[in-house]
């Protein structure tokens, strides 16, 4: 009974149990938090940024073309800093509209995933709607909402919610019913409650395919709560990114569109970070996807 | 069967190891698809037995297991606990069925719990308080090897590992009998032979009932007392060997003439029954 485990297959004395060594997982040097091997594939992308930004602004100054036709990166960051009063407000509301909307999702598509695989009757009767709310253009319902709900915060947060719900409610779904089969015989043998079985095996089990929702989630978020605003902010009566950018364009004021439109951009991939980042810190101690292998 | 006795029974243990632990009778399983998996098997387990199922794939004993084990209902027959609980209420299979203990091919571990919490589980779905679960379970890997391996996650454990954590999990409630289906078909054979060691060397101290379902000749033999072989197509039970080759059994009974006379009979009567 005396196994003889390696941390690590080449640091601990060899006993011939190959078999029984565990996988090693070996610790890398890090640079600043992040492992050598890792640099090159963030430093490249930079590169290649910085080399674009450069090129468009070299054709804007060698050609003279107008700011109001294609300004420069130069000028669109001044107009960042200098309109950075009006443009952060928006941006805060377009970023309020669209996290409120994302925890609604997480909210409503985790309860009824939940619902749905207690009750086959209850997926049967409902997923349908679910579905046809999913592939109903949001572009061509949001005039209606912004009608019906007449709350122009309301309105657009029901947007967003209706394009942000539908990947959390399918994936978390889908995870529930994952889980392993025999485990869900182990169980039964131990005469598990159904609510034993959500919590200690169907919900863990979900995470993965919950947390994957969430990432895409996180950006259709914004995306409905831009759409939503394009429609609201063409009667006027909005105030985030996007009526700035509409409102950019009747001035002809194109270096602040497009300073709005880097804020969107920039909100977007911050999203994506934010949410993988969650997502590979839950997951990193166990599952698949969050393990990096050696080649 | 004389060195169970030996071994120090309670008295009470003693009584009902006359009755079977559990008894088949005529158990039949016709799957919806039609297939009849297994056509009129009988069979007792003594308290206290080592028992093999063994045969070819297809010939339903993981089936049989999970009928006994309460996971699939018999189309026909019946599975009965005469020596269970007295005051367990009968279930409709019979006498009430006791706690079991069961070991699939795979680990089956949780991922995303670690070594103690899987072997937990079955505690703290018996709603244990979680000090007592939390001893009982570490009590359990140290039992199986596993002291100082309580925070591994399965990912960073050995195939070998893992199975020893499956097995602690088994026993953490005290089964009365332990099911296991090829629990060891996919380790490699130096892993093998060592758990095949540990856990005759935990059912001898404990006084377990197993029960273990494998294709492996030698594996049956250098187990059991006991060798149930079933036939494919439809299943059903073939013949039931004895082995009486005494206890503790080790390398030297794996190259005695004995364990290669037990291995030719099994061996000539697993043909037979897919022969046949």
């Amino acid at each position: 009974m005396t196994d003889t485990p390696l941390a690590s297959p080449s640091a601990a004395p060899q006993h011939g149990f190959d078999a029984e060594a565990r996988p090693g997982l070996a610790e890398e040097r890090r640079v600043l938090g992040l492992a050598v091997s890792a640099w090159p594939g963030v430093i490249a992308p930079i590169v290649i940024g910085v080399l674009a930004l450069a090129l468009w602004e070299a054709i804007v100054r060698i050609k003279a073309i107008p700011p109001y036709i294609l300004p420069g990166p130069v000028l669109i960051a001044q107009t960042i800093v200098q309109d950075w009063g009006t443009l952060s407000q928006s941006l805060l509301i377009t970023l309020r509209i669209t996290f409120a909307a994302l925890i609604a999702a997480v909210v409503v598509g985790v309860a009824l995933a939940i619902l749905f695989t207690q009750s086959k009757w209850l997926e049967k009767s409902l997923f349908p709607y679910a579905v046809i709310l999913q592939v109903t253009p949001i572009v061509a319902i949001a005039p209606l909402i912004i009608i019906w709900v007449g709350d122009i915060n309301l309105s657009l947060l029901i947007c967003a919610w209706i394009v942000a719900f539908f990947p959390i409610l399918s994936n978390t779904i889908l995870g529930l019913n994952s889980a392993d089969h025999n485990l869900v015989d182990l169980f039964r043998l131990y005469r598990a409650s159904r609510w034993q079985t959500l919590r200690y095996l169907r919900l863990p089990a979900a995470l993965p395919y919950f947390l994957g929702g969430v990432k895409i989630s996180g950006g259709l978020a914004l995306i409905g709560a831009v759409v939503a605003e394009f429609v609201a902010g063409t009667g006027g009566r909005a105030s985030g990114l996007a009526y700035r950018i509409l409102e950019s364009g009747y001035r002809l004021q194109i270096p602040r569109m497009f300073a709005a439109l880097v804020l969107v951009s920039a909100s977007g991939i911050a999203i994506f970070v934010l949410t993988s980042t969650i997502s590979h810190l839950v997951l990193r101690r166990w599952h698949e996807s969050a393990i990096r292998r050696e080649a | 069967m004389n060195y169970v006795s030996v071994a120090g029974r309670t008295a009470d243990a003693a009584r009902q190891a006359s009755r079977p632990l559990v008894s088949l009778r005529n158990v039949s399983k016709q799957f919806a698809t039609g297939t009849l998996a297994i056509r009129g098997a009988s069979l007792d387990l003594a308290p206290g037995e080592f028992a093999s199922l063994l045969g070819p794939s297809g010939c339903g004993k993981s089936t049989l297991l999970r009928i006994i084990a309460g996971l699939t209902e018999p189309s026909a027959g019946t599975v009965e606990w005469p020596s269970a609980c007295p005051d367990a209420s009968p279930g409709a299979t019979g006498g009430a069925r006791p706690d079991i203990g069961f070991v699939f091919q795979d680990p089956t571990l949780m991922p995303w719990a670690n070594a103690l919490r899987n072997v937990m589980l079955p505690l703290t779905l018996a709603r244990v308080p979680k000090p007592e679960a939390e001893s009982r379970a570490l009590e359990m890997l140290e039992l199986v090897g596993l002291k100082g391996f309580e925070k591994a996650y399965p990912r960073e454990l050995s195939g070998g590992m893992k199975m020893r954590v499956s097995i602690a999990r088994a026993l953490v409630t005290r089964p009365r009998i332990l099911l296991m289906d090829e629990p060891f078909a996919a380790l490699d054979e130096i892993t093998r032979h060592r758990l095949n060691d540990d856990l005759l060397a935990l059912w001898w101290r404990h006084r377990l009932t197993v029960l273990f379902v494998t294709h492996s000749v030698f594996e049956s033999v250098y187990l059991s007392q006991r060798i149930v072989v079933m036939a494919a197509r439809p299943g059903r039970v073939m013949a039931d060997l004895a082995n009486d080759a005494p206890y503790p059994r080790d390398d030297l009974f794996r190259t005695s003439a004995e364990y290669a006379h037990l291995c030719r009979v099994a061996s000539e009567t697993l043909k037979r029954a897919i022969m046949q």
